[in-house]
């Protein structure tokens, strides 16, 4: 990638909801300005989101394209600790994981394509890379 | 001109706001055309407690919120000219209709025709062990513990029949949540089996409205990234549809809230798995080909659904008992906080050691490594503060009550026999449920499905 590119969270580019069915958790990744969909198709895959939830159990993702809404559907399973029955987890639906996958799964990209207003774009905002410390 | 028909949603969950409801139905009162209110109240455990309730009282077993929620609406409901689809009636909707013809005569307000469906019980045609060896799916098997409800996800049809019957206010059991705002439109629109892209936009709609302000602003709010006008009066939706399948997603004037592509798209992906195979007893709705386009300020609308031949088989759920579930916790605050947190929950898991009552504990510690990481993952990538605020959690769950027990009252004891300074300790054992969805055909259960008048 070319030098101009930087490393982001996902949270900077994208929006998403988790859902659960059972064992299972699916989570939507939706991009908020048109620009950033390629970037969504081209870095958000499955073995990246299946290394992100593979410490809480998860054994299969599976990826969805919704081009038109410029929106990934990825369906994760086995990673709520046997789910809203039985999960020993405070958060038994798996309601948060939307924001461990937009938070560590990062993404490169021109800073210039950052969505307009965006808190990332101001050189004072800090955030940490939590795979890095 | 295209007739327009009217739905707006009260309720998401059981316990979603009370009085969500009024701002909707005075809007509805002011549209031109059928209108239509929703309330989706029975989450997968909810119907097998209330099961629970009608085994006890045969009057109980109807959402504990009827009250509530309809109790304000039911005087103005024929003026406004707004019929209520619901599943509040639970696990016992003539006891739900029943309630509500008293609670008319309570207030002086004229009688008003109440329809229920029943026949969502599938302990009326399979014994519990053909149950117990129907296919599993969504990664959970049945336990061993005793079964206590065994219910089919019904379609839209028997709601449409319901309000074939006049019926001011139906009130189902276990049905489909989006088949609330189906059976509606089946019924004004006269749409038939063979309609299927009609059918997949009804179902899709239903998907929008059946979590309420979910749609409309709310569980969306990012502060500084997705901000939300005035999330305190959220308000709820509103659907307007017409025959074709075309609709718009809109709500009341003067809420709060706000309704954009990006709100709508997280709801429609909601607890979605294949969007090419959203499957429903009426309907297999696609919504590969979906498009979202603003319509003017807070209202979008969705075109683009394509529907398919519905599935064979039925989802039902069954709930067993599961045995208990310990949690307890404590808070550790100021220098080297983490440190003795983490002493805390090692001082238990010890304890529980000596006993062999360990297995299945967990350890959080709040403030540092939760929800969002298993406990034994570490948070040393995530270095906290030396003065933190944390609060550790213990967790077991067991088959017997005295493991669970035992948990919160390791925890307990180290108020005066544990780490320096803990504080704050709460602790609760508690009775589990566990729900399980399984595949059935759907000619064992279509037949007994009926549609009946409950009289004042």
């Amino acid at each position: 990638m070319s030098a101009s590119f930087r490393k982001f969270p996902l949270h900077a580019i994208a929006h998403g909801r988790a859902g659960d069915k059972g064992n299972h958790s699916n989570i939507s990744v939706i991009a908020y300005e048109a620009r950033a969909w390629p970037i969504l198709q081209s870095q958000v895959t499955e073995a990246r989101v299946l290394e992100c939830f593979r410490p809480l159990g998860a054994t299969r993702v599976t990826r969805y394209e919704l081009p038109h809404l410029h929106a990934l559907n990825f369906v994760i399973e086995n990673t709520l600790d046997g789910g809203v029955n039985q999960s020993r987890n405070l958060d038994r639906h798996g309601k948060t994981l939307a924001f461990r996958l937009l938070g560590r799964v990062l993404v490169e990209l021109d800073p210039e394509h950052l969505p307009q207003g965006s808190p990332y774009r101001d050189p004072a905002f800090s955030w940490k890379n939590p795979l890095e410390s | 001109m295209s007739r327009t028909v009217f739905i707006g949603c009260g309720a998401g969950f059981s316990g979603d706001r009370f009085d969500a409801a009024g701002p909707v139905v005075s809007q509805l009162a002011n549209c031109e055309g059928p209108r239509y209110l929703i309330f989706e109240v029975l989450a997968e455990r909810t119907l097998a407690m209330a099961q629970q309730l009608r085994r006890n009282n045969p009057e109980q077993g109807y959402s504990p919120y009827l009250d509530r929620y309809l109790a304000p609406l039911l005087g103005t409901l024929q003026q406004n000219q707004v019929r209520i689809v619901t599943n509040l009636g639970s696990a016992n909707p003539r006891a739900a209709a029943r309630r509500i013809h008293q609670l008319t005569r309570e207030q002086g307000v004229p009688p008003l025709r109440i329809a229920i469906v029943e026949g969502d019980d599938l302990r009326g045609v399979l014994n519990d062990t053909e149950i117990r060896g129907l296919p599993t799916m969504e990664g959970n098997e049945i336990g061993n513990g005793p079964l206590l409800a065994a219910n089919v996800y019904l379609g839209a049809q028997p709601i449409n029949d319901a309000l074939d019957t006049g019926a001011d206010i139906v009130l189902v059991g276990r049905t489909v949540d989006s088949a609330l705002v189906l059976g509606p439109l089946l019924h004004e629109f006269g749409w038939t089996a063979t309609d299927l892209d009609k059918l997949a936009a009804g179902t899709i709609c239903g998907h929008l409205l059946e979590c309420g302000a979910q749609v409309s602003g709310a569980y969306f709010a990012d502060p500084g990234f997705k901000d939300v006008p005035d999330l305190a009066n959220v308000g709820f939706p509103i659907a307007e549809v017409d025959e074709s399948g075309g609709m718009v997603i809109t709500k009341p004037p003067a809420t709060g809230g706000i309704i954009s592509t990006a709100t709508v798209t997280e709801q429609l992906l909601y607890e979605l798995h294949d969007p090419a195979a959203y499957l429903v007893p009426d309907v297999t709705a696609d919504i590969t080909q979906l498009r979202l386009h603003a319509d003017g300020p807070n209202r979008i609308g969705v075109s683009g659904g394509r529907g398919h031949a519905p599935p064979r088989q039925l989802k039902a759920t069954v709930c067993v008992e599961n045995g208990w579930l310990g949690e307890a916790e404590m808070s550790y605050a100021g220098p080297n906080a983490l440190a003795r947190a983490e002493l805390a929950g090692a001082v238990v898991q010890e304890r529980l050691q000596l006993h062999g009552l360990d297995e299945s504990l967990r350890v959080d510690v709040i403030g540092a490594a939760s929800v969002l990481r298993g406990g034994k993952e570490a948070c040393a990538d995530r270095p906290l503060p030396f003065d933190a605020d944390c609060r550790v959690r213990v967790c077991l769950t067991s088959q017997t009550r005295e493991p669970a027990q035992r948990v919160v009252d390791e925890l307990q004891a180290l108020y005066c026999s544990g780490p320096a300074a803990g504080g704050g300790f709460r602790g609760q054992v508690s009775e589990q449920l566990a729900t399980v969805s399984v595949l059935l055909d759907r000619e064992l259960i279509e037949p007994q499905v009926r549609v009946e008048v409950v009289e004042p």
